[in-house]
């Protein structure tokens, strides 16, 4: 741990991190706290960044054509973006840990089916995938937590895969077995345990590509729905004034850069610290 | 040799057979009925019910399924449900210019990448954490975002490139010569968000496999023995990493394939992910299931052309004692 905070690039990951998830949760206290708060429209939309409205309200990302105030909507649109990444993240690890982990434990026609589709699963475009199933129901921020979900598991369950399958003969697997213990518990107890380390890595990789899909699916308007800000809807409508007020697209992509920049940094510090032999892998 | 390519056209024709029927499933168990956009909010029951029949809408899931999967083989890939047209001309115009636009992104993201991350491999700390941070950025890069954004650029301030589509309004009425710069004017902001991200991923790799390859031993053992650097990195370091290399584009195949799904919406570039996106959003059966096994098609065509590559070039794959 120490190591890793050494390292620059974890510094810089988990610092991003942590300013973007106190902003998102201290959102009333950090901005206006309401993000689809419309005044008179006509005198406050395509405010400039940095500007001050007739009412004196500040507004440090000026306004979209709504008069709504940019900042806010960053605010706001990171707690969605948070939580539908984080909760992706969660479901695909444990998917994978679940599939990887019975894959590597039970040899013979267990192993060969799960790693069987896993591997289909691996060979699909994600976002063909992702299309079809947001477009099976109406869109919504769950729906768009499922599909990620169900969609990402499958490098977790790999790595998950080969980690039980290194352990499955080490002695005190054997020992455990030995004494009478269920398959199953010697799995959950003994096993598992030790094989998560390099889960990390691969959900620190995974939630800024989560966050990234979530924006791209929002984008196309199969994801959270307007008003409700996310910062993919946030791009989808800048899309519309990106001639006269360019900072309603911009200021949603940068601050989605910044975070996926953290996570892949975040995410490669971790794998030197844990691994200094394997020094690349890819995230997408 | 033969046999591997064969275990591999066997496992590749049953990711496309898993895909279509997968897709099949997931459309029909989908809510929202495409009879009912089709004929508007003013159709009667009975108008509903006859539509329905036309379309085959009413059989049993496992009839339209075989029914479909019988025609489809045959290339008779039925009407698009929302425009009328057939689906094999709505895709055949679609798949050239994704092909196009994907295929001319990879070359250009691998050889740029290349020269990236060898750069990189053999640099210094300062020049290499420089890099670093530039890719790891370019590869953050949402496609459809860079795409707004060159497009803010390019075209509304600078006034150079057009925004969308893949040819002007005026196209036909152009010389020869003239039709294709413009063309290739339509291609430039595509082409280039593709590929800017494809640089950062495709560097990345190269840069990790050179590092992993350089700290082996037979490349100490080769400068001990006296050749260039030049020599060291052109016969052992480059040949040994190219392996991971060719297999990355293999893998890096279903998330070029998914960019361009972005990217194709933004520019409303006429390809395959484009009219994904707007089948998927009409509901339109025939072109969803036709785009999505069109597109498995394509990316299990590349991992199978990225698997002859390694075989190509490590003899151990090729002589049947390794596995790629």
């Amino acid at each position: 741990m120490k190591r890793l905070l050494r390292d620059r690039r974890a510094a810089f990951g988990i610092g991003v991190l942590v300013i973007v998830a106190g902003a998102a949760l201290a959102g009333p206290l950090v901005s206006t706290g309401r993000p689809t708060l419309q005044r008179d429209v006509v005198a406050t939309r395509f405010l400039r960044p940095l500007a001050t409205d007739h009412s004196g309200s500040f507004h440090p990302l000026g306004t979209d054509r709504f008069g709504r105030d940019v900042w806010t909507r960053l605010v706001y649109g990171a707690r969605v973006s948070l939580a539908v990444g984080g909760l992706a993240v969660l479901l695909s690890v444990v998917i994978g840990v679940l599939v990887g982990g019975a894959a590597g434990f039970w040899p013979g026609p267990v192993r060969t089916s799960l790693l069987a589709v896993t591997d289909f699963v691996l060979a699909l475009p994600r976002v063909v995938l992702l299309l079809l199933l947001a477009a099976m129901a109406r869109p919504s921020a769950g729906l768009v937590i499922v599909v990620l979900g169900l969609t990402g598991w499958m490098s977790v369950a790999r790595l998950v895969h080969g980690e039980v399958r290194s352990l499955a003969v080490r002695p005190f697997v054997e020992g455990a077995v030995a004494l009478g213990l269920p398959r199953g518990r010697v799995l959950v107890r003994h096993v598992l345990p030790n094989a998560l380390t390099p889960v990390i890595v691969s959900a620190a990789l995974g939630l800024g590509n989560a966050i990234m899909l979530e924006a791209g699916l929002s984008f196309l308007g199969l994801g959270v729905q307007p008003p409700t800000p996310s910062w993919g809807n946030m791009i989808a409508s800048g899309r519309d004034t990106l001639v006269n007020a360019p900072w309603v697209a911009a200021a949603p992509g940068i601050a989605l850069v910044l975070v996926v920049v953290a996570c892949t940094l975040l995410g490669d510090a971790l794998q030197d610290a844990l691994n200094p032999a394997t020094r690349y892998q890819t995230a997408r | 040799m033969l046999a591997h390519l064969g275990t591999r056209t066997l496992a590749g024709a049953v990711v496309v057979a898993g895909v279509v029927s997968l897709t099949f499933l997931l459309m029909r168990l989908a809510p929202g009925d495409p009879v009912a956009r089709l004929l508007g909010p003013t159709a009667t029951p009975a108008q509903l019910a006859i539509q329905r029949r036309v379309l085959g809408l009413d059989r049993p899931l496992a009839a339209q399924y075989a029914i479909w999967l019988g025609r489809f083989v045959r290339g008779d890939w039925g009407r698009s449900i929302a425009t009328g047209r057939p689906v094999r001309a709505l895709l055949g115009d679609a798949v050239p210019a994704t092909l196009a636009l994907v295929g001319t992104s990879l070359v250009l993201s691998y050889l740029l990448g290349l020269a990236v991350g060898a750069w990189q491999a053999g640099a210094g700390p300062r020049i290499d954490t420089a890099l670093s941070i530039t890719t790891v950025t370019l590869f953050a890069l949402p496609g459809y975002w860079l795409g707004l954004m060159l497009v803010m650029a390019f075209t509304y301030w600078a006034h150079w490139l057009p925004a969308f589509g893949a040819a002007g309004l005026d196209a036909d009425g152009l010389t020869l010569s003239s039709r294709l710069a413009d063309r290739l004017r339509h291609f430039a902001l595509p082409l280039a968000t593709l590929t800017l991200i494809g640089v950062g991923g495709a560097a990345r790799f190269v840069r990790g496999a050179m590092r992993d390859v350089m700290s082996q031993p037979f490349v100490r053992t080769a400068e001990a023995k006296g050749l260039t650097a030049f020599q060291v990195t052109r016969r052992h370091v480059a040949r040994n990493a190219s392996i991971p290399i060719i297999t990355l584009i293999g893998l890096s195949l279903p998330a070029l394939f998914s960019g361009a799904v972005f990217v194709e919406a933004v520019f409303a570039w006429p390809g395959v992910g484009r009219r994904l996106v707007e089948a998927v959003q009409a509901r339109d059966y025939p072109v969803v299931m036709a785009a999505t096994a069109v597109t498995a098609v394509l990316v299990v065509t590349g991992n199978l052309l990225t698997d002859l590559g390694v075989a190509w070039i490590d003899p151990r794959v090729r002589n049947g004692t390794r596995e790629s």
